[in-house]
């Protein structure tokens, strides 16, 4: 295959290895000489040569995936040099180390090593605090990640397996931080254990059987620490890092997509090379959210355990929360009213527990997952997409999208009633009433408004292509009125401001055959057609050729339109579009 | 001037803004030192002094013999413990009518309150004011840790840090209050909070929770700023604002096109 | 299925130098012809490339070039101190640090400067790619992502005729044996697993070690309780006097700490609760009915007890009916008496299961 092209990077190792036909510089000969021994026994030039090749754009939001990938990196590291250390066993022992406010304290192996690695192992209480906000900012990352991709649509065909594998992937790291907060055995992470035991419980009919196997009988049991420290360094990781491998295969793949602009189309990326500019970015930037991570670890405590006190069923603390990737699972359980708790032939159904803690993990991350493919049902869209939509462009999704956020964090507020009933002397009782109806208030009137401003957003963005842009300059004409001047705006800015279409609903095909035989699919169609009017009925053209010249020809002669277009053939059909441009090379 | 009016809109701003409140605030905090005071033995003649300060400064709510109005408790039998606490913590005289007694400005120097508390302990027997050495903070740490942690800290938080109760009410800080204060709190239960009498929590006990809270007011920070003490809630806020900000704006600078 | 079938240029690289004027085509939208203006705007391809001042200023790279070796350099330096200060700084000492107060030094030092060390590498090498190495714009061109029709046609051929020369559609024996064996196998590793995780938990959920005659002691230390020493508006954390006996302390703990507390008895309302308790002082599991949480919060002048995990609130006054948040079932009460001597005793143990809520709590 490669027999055709000259001297490309690649071929250059290889033509070397065999014949030297001129002598190369000596960094190459050095280079060839390692870079050679290895192609000769893997042929991995090819490969690597394309991806130094290989071009991404450039955007900060771009940059937010690599921030959840980085910190996961730093966790590994982190991790495996506490493990150096922390003892994962819950057998009892009398503190007797450095930390006065616990000598001839009993406590637990793993509360004794984790108190030992803050305060007596050198340069330990550094790398435990870089572990836990490493494992925060992995999971915020990671969330704002996704809705970046959720809000720009870059979920899209081809890029289905990876929004799923995404979702999973995000899913499997709440479960792998819960674990980690739980493994130190200290009053808060107890509790949370105490807690995680109770929702087990809520299982219909296994409940109890599900709690003994897990924790090896009764609560707390000495193997629930063993069992989580496992999890949470061999088993979780080693399916996070699998799937993200995946992960981030596919994006090599199917390459990455990229924002509307001049010069960019859906056939292909315009951005910088791996090599050298995105190695040294990409590179570059592992070092600075390391960097961000050690300085805030350097600067702010996080989880002072020791503070805490080893684990004692009996005792607890004020403002007993989870880690705040878990505060929506916990703010739904101080939401969810009692009564759904009830008794029925004997038993016990325990919907006030099970629905927050069993059941709105998986429906939540499911709902999520399934997005891709119901948007893609109701737009009948089955075109491939790597141009980003702005939000703007797409208000229905983007409404829905911030609904469930608003959803989301109204949960997320909830677990957090206690601190800011005491920050901000109000009541819990009357919070906790407030976040119960805005959970239901809230995310539609999010949507509606999202919805607005988007079209909004649209309208402007319309009318800056129609009028261009205001400059604040003021011109009086002869007849003494007055005009503020507007630019037009150049090719390239407007180019951004129109590039994309608008959705029409899908048209709801008659109910009957030609033969008069009522369809199989009648109903669905019927779904599927209002389900589309809801995405799409609502909606603002973009500024064409021809609103331009209207605009222009609308008396506005103080509006210096550059070069309005001219008269052109009518426009060719969608096939001849894609026409390859005569200037090409 | 200019020159910051011109950066106002910068993204930064808010940052910096952020940044001054918190530092305000916190200084704000640290000023709010307690005031060191000594208890003094009654006498007739305090008793007498106490009540002509009661008088003119209690008996509208609690009525002229503190037997109580509907605006405030009867005082037969509350202590001089109950005085002394109430108002050597500036709760009592009540500023206006609350879900709860607010810590506040003290009003009165310390002999006035011991004549206040002598005139209502004169009333009624109740807990007096309690013997110095159990309230200096010398006993056991850690048996104080312990016994803060199953009887205090489901309200006051592991830190001493505070926490809510029902309806707007709240157990209020802990940090930096006197050894005294404590006690005093513990033996008379004011407010919402129940009584930890001397059968309950020893005296000796009462002193290890003291010496306790005082050994975590002194600690130095171990791993830098506390955020509070408050548990994940303040790390959650401060990854997303501060953590999430700091990359963002690395990454905005890394995407944009050098000049 | 109307795949991406329109043609496609191959992989090029092009760098976006006098791009500005070659129109990329615009191949999205559904475009329908009319009117003699078209219907949408052309896309007009990359703006056209503003050089930096490092382009266009030797002087100005020499400086870029002198920040980036001056952020590297900084880093070497970060480490080196680090690795001093390693050794130089007592873990134990303290200083005030500005912003945080008095502060653990060494936690703060070398955490600063390995945050100098990192930051220096990492805002160094991105300096350098921005200001010195190529920023014009490269662009790549997109393959459709399916494969070609015929190497679609060619891994069905592949397959089928593998299946054939296997003869899996001949021979259904193997076929449906070969689904036993693989699916099977498994169950001999889940198995011992799910086998070996957990004892059963038969009737233990709905016991307590609390049996009659037990003495109420105080948590943590352990002595007992007299019924004159519980005042009123007083409030005890309790455990069974056999926890001492207790193989398994925490385990016995999280289901029998007990919270024991005095109201006037006017106010109590239910009769049962005043008959269960002594004089006003009654005894209710500080296990929460919700998901377990020690619910010890007592407000001593309402009398409610708040739970400070989910907020549930308990009506002491009635015998601890949930007047607040998610539990359902009140705490359940623990009968006591006093003995010969004057200490309060369990009178009975619990009469149902204490904590969370489980599917056969109904049948204990």
């Amino acid at each position: 295959m490669s027999t055709t092209h000259t001297a490309s990077g690649a071929d250059r190792l290889r033509a070397d290895d065999q014949a030297p036909k001129s002598s190369p510089s000596g960094g190459l000969k050095a280079v060839g000489g390692v870079a050679g021994w290895l192609d000769d026994r893997t042929g991995a030039a090819k490969p690597v040569g394309y991806l130094m090749k290989k071009v991404f754009p450039d955007h900060w939001s771009f940059m937010l995936g690599e921030v959840a990938m980085y910190s996961m990196i730093i966790c590994l590291l982190s991790g495996t040099f506490l493990t150096f250390w922390f003892v994962p066993s819950a057998g009892q022992v009398v503190y007797d180390g450095s930390y006065l406010p616990l000598r001839g304290v009993t406590m637990s192996e793993a509360y004794r090593s984790t108190v030992d690695i803050s305060f007596d192992i050198r340069g330990g209480l550094l790398i435990r605090q870089i572990h836990h906000w490493a494992a925060l900012m992995f999971i915020v990352a990671l969330s704002v990640h996704m809705l970046r991709v959720f809000f720009t649509g870059a979920f899209r065909k081809p890029r289905e397996i990876n929004w799923v594998i995404g979702t999973v992937l995000s899913m499997l790291s709440l479960i792998e931080g819960f674990a980690g907060y739980s493994l130190p055995d200290d009053l808060l992470s107890g509790t949370g254990l105490r807690a995680a035991e109770g929702f087990m419980r809520s299982v219909p009919v296994l409940g109890s059987y599900l709690s003994y196997f897990v924790f090896n009988g009764p609560f707390p049991g000495e193997s629930i620490i063993p069992r989580l420290y496992s999890v949470h360094v061999l088993l979780l990781p080693a399916i996070l890092v699998g799937l993200f491998t995946v992960h981030i295969g596919l994006v090599f793949i199917q390459k990455h997509t990229q924002y509307p602009g001049p010069g960019r189309t859906n056939d292909n990326v315009v951005g910088f090379p791996v090599m050298p500019v995105y190695a040294a970015k990409a590179g570059g930037f592992f070092f600075i959210v390391f960097g961000v991570v050690a300085l805030i670890s350097a600067l702010v405590t996080i989880n002072p355990i020791w503070a805490y006190g080893p684990y004692d069923p009996s005792p607890v603390t004020a403002g007993s929360q989870p880690d705040w990737y878990m505060g929506f699972a916990d703010g739904a359980l101080r939401l969810l009213p009692g009564w759904l708790e009830f008794t029925a032939f004997g038993f016990t159904f325990s919907f006030n527990v099970m629905i927050g803690a069993i059941l709105l993990i998986p429906v939540m991350y499911g709902l999520m997952a399934a997005y891709p493919f119901l948007e893609r049902w109701v737009t009948g869209d089955t075109r491939e997409h790597h141009l980003l939509d702005r939000p703007r462009n797409n208000p229905t999704r983007t409404g829905l999208g911030v609904a469930a956020l608003t959803m989301y964090g109204v949960l997320m507020f909830a677990a957090g009633n206690d601190i800011m009933a005491i920050k901000l002397h109000l009541s819990i009782n009357d919070i906790t009433h407030v976040l119960r109806a805005a959970f239901f208030v809230a995310p539609p009137i999010a949507f509606w408004v999202t919805k607005r401003i988007c079209l909004s957003l649209q309208r402007k963005d319309r009318d800056l292509v129609l009028h261009g842009r205001e400059t604040g300059r003021i011109v009086r004409t002869a007849d003494g009125r007055f005009f503020e001047q507007h630019e037009p705006l150049d090719e390239f800015t407007r180019w951004t401001l129109v590039q994309h279409e608008a959705h029409e609903p899908l048209q709801l095909q008659s109910g009957t055959d030609e033969h008069g035989v009522a369809s199989p699919t009648a109903r669905k169609d019927k779904v599927r057609a209002r389900l589309s009017r809801f995405y799409f009925d609502d909606r603002v053209e973009p500024a064409s050729p021809a609103d331009l010249a209207a605009a222009h020809h609308d008396g506005h002669g103080h509006e210096s339109i550059e070069s309005a277009p001219g008269p052109v053939e009518s426009r060719p059909a969608l096939e001849t579009s894609r026409r390859e441009p005569p200037q090409r090379p | 001037m200019n020159a910051l009016a011109a950066r106002r809109r910068h993204p930064a701003a808010i940052a910096l803004l952020l940044l001054l409140g918190l530092v305000l605030t916190g200084v704000a905090y640290s000023t709010f030192a307690p005031k060191q005071a000594d208890a003094s033995p009654a006498a007739a003649s305090q008793v007498e002094e106490g009540k002509k300060l009661f008088l003119a400064n209690c008996s509208t709510c609690h009525g002229l013999q503190a037997q109580g109005t509907n605006v405030g408790p009867s005082l037969a039998g509350v202590g001089a413990a109950s005085v002394d606490f109430q108002v050597g913590t500036g709760r009592m005289p009540l500023a206006k009518p609350d879900v709860q007694a607010p810590k506040a400005k003290v009003r009165f120097r310390q002999p006035e309150i011991s004549a206040l508390a002598a005139y209502v302990a004169s009333l009624a027997p109740g807990p007096p004011i309690p013997d110095a050495q159990y309230t200096k903070g010398d006993g056991d740490v850690a048996k104080g840790g312990e016994l803060f942690r199953v009887n205090c800290a489901m309200c006051h938080n592991f830190a001493g840090s505070g926490g809510a109760l029902t309806r707007g009410k709240y157990a209020p800080s802990l940090r930096n209050v006197q050894g005294k204060h404590i006690y005093e709190a513990m033996v008379t239960g004011p407010q919402s909070m129940p009584v930890f009498n001397d059968a309950n929590i020893s005296p000796q006990s009462k002193n290890d929770i003291i010496s306790y809270l005082h050994a975590i007011d002194k600690e130095e920070n171990v791993g830098g700023m506390n955020l509070g003490n408050l548990g994940p809630v303040s790390e959650g806020l401060f990854a997303w604002v501060f953590g999430l900000g700091l990359m963002v704006a690395f990454a905005v600078w890394l995407g944009r096109k050098a000049a | 299925m109307s795949e991406h079938d329109a043609p496609r240029g191959e992989v090029r690289h092009t760098t976006s130098a006098g791009y500005g004027t070659t129109a990329v085509r615009l191949d999205q939208g559904h475009v329908q012809g009319s009117g003699r203006l078209p219907e949408r705007f052309e896309n007009p391809g990359l703006a056209p490339h503003v050089p930096r001042m490092a382009d266009l200023d030797e002087r100005a790279a020499k400086r870029a070039e002198k920040q980036v070796a001056t952020l590297f350099g900084l880093s070497s330096l970060a480490t080196i101190v680090f690795i001093v200060a390693y050794f130089a700084i007592d873990s134990k000492h303290t200083a005030f640090i500005p912003g945080i107060g008095e502060a653990n030094l060494y936690n703060v030092v070398l955490g600063v400067l390995l945050a100098i060390a990192l930051l220096g590498v990492g805002v160094g090498a991105v300096h350098w790619a921005k200001t010195l190495m190529p920023d014009t714009e490269s662009v790549e061109m997109r393959h459709p992502q399916r494969a070609s029709d015929a190497d679609r046609e060619r891994v069905v051929t592949n397959l089928t005729e593998g299946g054939t020369a296997a003869q899996l559609g001949r021979r259904p024996l193997i076929k449906f044996s070969l689904l036993g064996a693989l699916a099977l196998p498994p169950l001999a590793l889940l198995l011992p697993l799910l086998g070996g995780l957990g004892p059963l938990p038969k009737d233990q959920l709905s016991r307590t070690m609390w049996k009659k005659g037990d003495r109420l002691v105080r948590d943590p230390e352990r002595t007992p309780i007299r019924a004159d020493q519980v005042t009123i508006g007083s409030v005890f954390h309790v455990l069974p006097e056999s926890i001492k006996d207790s193989q398994h302390v925490l385990e016995d703990k999280a289901k029998a700490a007990v919270l024991l507390m005095r109201l006037d008895p006017e106010d109590i309302k239910p009769a049962k609760e005043r008959d269960w308790g002594h004089d006003g002082i009654v005894a209710y599991s500080k296990i929460c009915t919700h998901v377990g949480c020690p619910v010890g919060l007592y407000e001593q002048q309402t009398h409610h007890l708040l739970c400070p995990c989910h907020q549930s609130t308990f009506d002491v006054t009635q015998d601890c009916k949930v007047i607040f948040g998610p539990a359902k079932r009140p705490l359940p009460q623990l009968k006591i008496t006093v003995d010969s001597e004057g200490y309060l005793v369990a009178d009975a143990p619990f009469r149902e299961a204490v904590g969370p809520s489980f599917w056969e709590r109904g049948h204990a």
